[in-house]
């Protein structure tokens, strides 16, 4: 009898630590930089999909229970995920209170910047959304001063959403930004002119100091907010998820570090910690993610200044491995051709952290990592959207915030494959 | 003991080819597709031919038993018969027991498993066939030596299967090996199911090559009298109806060595040894001779699987908006004006001369280049497209597995020294041409530098030129020229291949 009391006692015993360490604790408070804001809010570019569309009831399921949880600051556009995020935020919305929720949404006049358009989707985001007022409306993806004059100052449109701002239809006006510091300090100078009532940019550790391409730094853009007092909205904290999933040797430093917590925790403790940060968008695709995040930002522990350095200094590491900075945005796609460019991307970085990459002949190995890297890449990419299909006419190039030179990537990914498959690596 | 070790060789060659036809393991099985007997005639492998003569005169007809693949397929067929008849028969006896046992009235057993029985040789339909086969090599009649062939039969069966199971069985030119592949089987499956191994035995032109030799076979099984109680229980079980228990003869022409019979006579009456030079009694009574031959139509195949091509029309879209595929077009068939046969026939005429269509090579090619002709002249004998990909400058695959010389193997280094066809520009359908994009992607890839872009003054951009006499023919600029359905550049044969040296 006694034994069997000892035994039933252990068994609960090990059930209730089993409980602690695998299932998060999700009951603290939500961090909030500006009061009423849940600092972690839903970027709506990556909602789950099946058969090629979004899988509403999973995004039903998963704005529940963001909500439920603090999680109120929601950022979409009439572009993302081919124009269905949108209509798929909306449904799982409006399944609660108007006031329970912020909306964010964008003027994402890319294509066409004429004055109608803009206001025709202006209105087609209102009317998406059964409500009438956006709490936070952004100029989609400026580049410089001259994307912002093509698109937006000599098209009559900026009076236009000053005046429904006036008219409490749009509660803030801002923009986000991908571009150099020439093109950030001309939006700044216009912040008299139109007072911008917060701003979205790329932020993240990596970003910090080594943002790629034509993009500026981070920290320049953070101080020039915080210098104007101006709300910072966050994008790409996770760089697309490349700062959960990275060389083996950085991610090693990190859990030695921190054994219990995700790769992903470091990158949001690190934008959450900065006080000017409004929200800081994360695309949560799976619960899993946003129970991650949650944990993260529920009884929210600041970075100490320590912690700063360290993760700064694996930034330093991160870039010298020859990853591409894509970060999945699909602002390429669908590239005419049929070309899968942001799968060729995450594909090639993928065997670059894991290790798995094919190095050259001599290499300890080499037939086999030959053969299942060559495998992996036929069962990861259909044959007809490789990289070899690529013609190289640039339509792409324009369109990716991370300024990555697509076409010459390609190519160079479509020789590397070539020099794998005829053994002159 | 000897019916073991049968059907373990058996069980181990069917498997072995039934993966190299899947397209597993060439490495480990490729040359159980050396040595059959008809691909190794139109190969004029010698070796291979003195060796099934040589063993075939020494042990009989062993072949049909452990090395072709129909013949084993046959003896599946016969042994589920078997299975099924006992187990009916099994529970037939046990419905009869109970209804004794209840005092009804018990009707007349039913007979469930097959029971054979002797019957006499069709000469006449067996030379037949194979002068048939002899006129059809000598006329280049490809497709009925095709057709005839047992292992290409079989492997026109294992890949009507895969065809089905990847889901494209019914595509141009597949489908009529699908059809084929599924008649076949479907004929050869009754048949066995009927009537045993009587394909083998009248029909199979190899069977009655080989049954020249196995008429003085040196080991055979052979009844001895004084043992014998005439119960006939070899004869019933013979697969090849070929004993007759009455005249305790044996038709060696038509004995595939199964050891059978061994296993079966409870006497030990039955015993495989040696018996060069004894002369088989000719058996006296003939039971009356009902087979036919097995209907070999086969011509009958759909012209082309009605094709739907994914609709090129793109939405009319008031905005541009991010993520999704754009739909890419399959490709057409060009015309060609000359077929492409792969590197290493030599010429259009070697390859179809040789080639038996076991569709090993169209299983062995890891691009999708080679599949079976459509068209009548050359029926489901392979040609090669580059819709779905190219002949790669590395791969070699198909030279290694033929078995019937139609491709002979050739080294990688050696591709490029190669001639088996030519490119040309259609520049009405050339995006660089129209200054739709700036393009090039021909001339990036061709692994022989033969394609270059040139300054053109009619239009005004960049087009590709061909330099005809480097080029190769593989094809890597037709598959990836951006024009669709009907690529740009495409590629037709030479009808004899050219060499650099």
């Amino acid at each position: 009898m006694g034994a069997a009391a000892l035994g039933l006692a252990a068994c609960t015993s090990g059930k209730t630590s089993g409980k602690t360490e695998g299932v998060k604790d999700l009951s603290g408070k939500m961090l909030q930089n500006y009061p009423g804001i849940g600092t972690l809010g839903y970027g709506c570019m990556r909602w789950p999909t099946k058969d090629g569309h979004i899988d509403q009831d999973e995004v039903n399921r998963l704005v529940d229970f963001a909500l439920e949880h603090g999680v109120n600051y929601f950022d979409t556009s009439p572009v993302y995920t081919r124009g269905e995020s949108e209509t798929a935020t909306s449904i799982a919305l409006n399944r609660h209170p108007r006031e329970s929720w912020l909306l964010a949404t964008k003027l994402s006049n890319m294509s066409n910047p004429s004055y109608d358009a803009s206001v025709a989707m202006y209105h087609r985001s209102l009317e998406f959304f059964k409500t009438d007022y956006i709490d936070y409306y952004l100029l989609h993806s400026v580049r410089d001063q001259a994307d912002f004059e093509r698109r937006f100052g000599s098209t009559g449109i900026m009076d236009f959403l000053m005046k429904e701002r006036e008219l409490g239809h749009i509660r803030h006006l801002g923009f986000s930004f991908h571009g150099h510091e020439p093109g950030f300090l001309y939006m700044m100078s216009l912040h008299e002119k139109y007072h911008w009532d917060f701003v979205q940019i790329q932020m993240n550790y990596v970003d910090w100091q080594h943002a790629s391409g034509r993009n500026c730094n981070a920290d320049f853009l953070y101080n020039e907010l915080d210098k104007r007092e101006i709300p910072v909205v966050i994008m790409e904290p996770l760089r697309g998820g490349a700062l959960s999933n990275m060389a083996a040797g950085l991610a090693d430093k990190l859990k030695a570090r921190e054994p219990e917590k995700s790769l992903a925790s470091w990158a949001f403790r690190f934008v959450g910690s900065y006080p000017r940060v409004m929200a800081a968008l994360s695309g949560m695709t799976y619960m899993e993610h946003l129970e991650d995040n949650l944990d993260t930002f529920l009884d929210f522990e600041p970075m100490s200044d320590d912690e700063k350095k360290f993760i700064l200094g694996i930034a330093d590491d991160m870039i010298n491995y020859p990853l591409i900075p894509c970060t999945n945005c699909q602002y390429c796609m669908p590239c005419q051709y049929g070309i899968d460019i942001p799968g060729l991307f995450k594909f090639y970085n993928d065997n670059i952290n894991a290790g798995t990459y094919v190095s050259n002949g001599e290499q300890e190995d080499y037939a086999r990592a030959k053969r299942k890297y060559l495998l992996q890449y036929s069962k990861a990419i259909p044959t007809v959207r490789q990289a070899d299909h690529c013609i190289g006419c640039g339509k792409c190039r324009p369109a990716c915030p991370q300024y990555i030179d697509i076409p010459a990537q390609l190519s160079r990914i479509d020789h590397y494959l070539e020099q794998i498959k005829q053994d002159t690596l | 003991m000897l019916r073991k070790i049968r059907i373990a060789l058996a069980a181990l060659v069917l498997v072995g080819i039934t993966l190299l036809l899947i397209g597993i393991g060439h490495e480990w099985w490729g040359w159980m597709a050396k040595l059959q007997f008809l691909p190794s005639c139109l190969a004029l492998n010698f070796g291979v031919i003195a060796l099934i003569t040589i063993l075939t005169l020494i042990l009989g007809r062993l072949y049909c038993s452990v090395i072709c693949p129909m013949g084993i397929f046959q003896d599946v067929v016969i042994w589920l018969r078997r299975r099924i008849g006992l187990g009916l028969q099994k529970s037939q006896a046990n419905k009869m027991k109970k209804a004794k046992a209840e005092g009804k009235e018990v009707g007349k057993p039913k007979q469930w498993v097959k029971r054979f029985a002797y019957s006499p040789e069709h000469k006449w339909v067996r030379y037949a066939v194979l002068a048939l086969l002899v006129v059809a090599i000598c006329a280049g009649l490809q497709v009925i030596v095709a057709i005839l062939a047992p292992y290409s039969a079989y492997g026109r069966m294992v890949r009507s299967f895969v065809g089905i199971a990847e889901g494209n069985a019914f595509a141009a030119g597949v489908v009529s090996v699908t059809i084929v592949g599924l008649l076949t089987c479907i004929a050869i499956f009754l048949c066995a199911w009927f009537w045993g191994r009587a394909y083998c035995n009248t029909v199979c032109p190899v069977g009655t090559v080989l049954s020249l030799f196995s008429r003085f076979a040196m080991f055979r099984p052979t009844i001895d009298t004084s043992k014998c109680i005439g119960c006939a229980k070899c004869e019933k079980a013979c697969k090849a109806s070929c004993i007759s228990s009455f005249s305790h003869s044996i038709d060696y022409s038509r004995c595939v060595d199964c050891f059978d019979c061994i296993d079966n006579c409870q006497e030990g009456a039955i015993k495989y040894r040696f018996a060069w030079g004894k002369k088989d009694s000719a058996p006296a009574k003939a039971s009356p001779a009902k087979e036919e031959a097995v209907d070999t139509g086969r011509r009958t195949f759909a012209a082309s699987a009605a094709l739907l091509l994914g609709g090129a029309a793109l939405k009319a879209q008031e905005m541009k908006v991010d993520g999704g595929f754009a739909d890419v077009i399959d490709k057409q068939i060009p015309s060609r004006s000359e077929r492409l046969v792969p590197f290493g026939s030599g010429s259009v005429k070697n390859f179809y001369d040789h080639c038996t269509a076991c569709q090993l090579c169209v299983s062995a090619c890891p691009n999708g280049v080679l599949r079976p002709s459509g068209d009548l002249e050359h029926l489901l004998q392979p040609q090669m497209g580059y819709e779905k990909g190219y002949c790669r400058p590395e791969c070699t695959e198909c030279s290694q597995v033929c078995p019937a010389g139609a491709i002979l193997p050739v080294q990688p280094a050696e591709k490029f020294t190669i001639h088996i066809g030519t490119a040309s520009v259609n520049y009405d359908l050339c995006f660089a041409a129209n200054g739709e994009a700036d393009c090039g992607n021909c001339s990036r890839h061709c692994p022989v530098g033969a394609i270059r872009m040139v300054d053109n003054d009619k239009y005004g951009h960049k087009i590709p030129v061909v330099v005809e006499d480097q080029c190769i023919g593989c094809g890597a600029c037709e598959f990836l020229c951006p024009s669709r359905p009907i690529s740009a550049i495409t590629v037709s044969g030479l009808s004899v291949h050219r060499n650099n040296n």
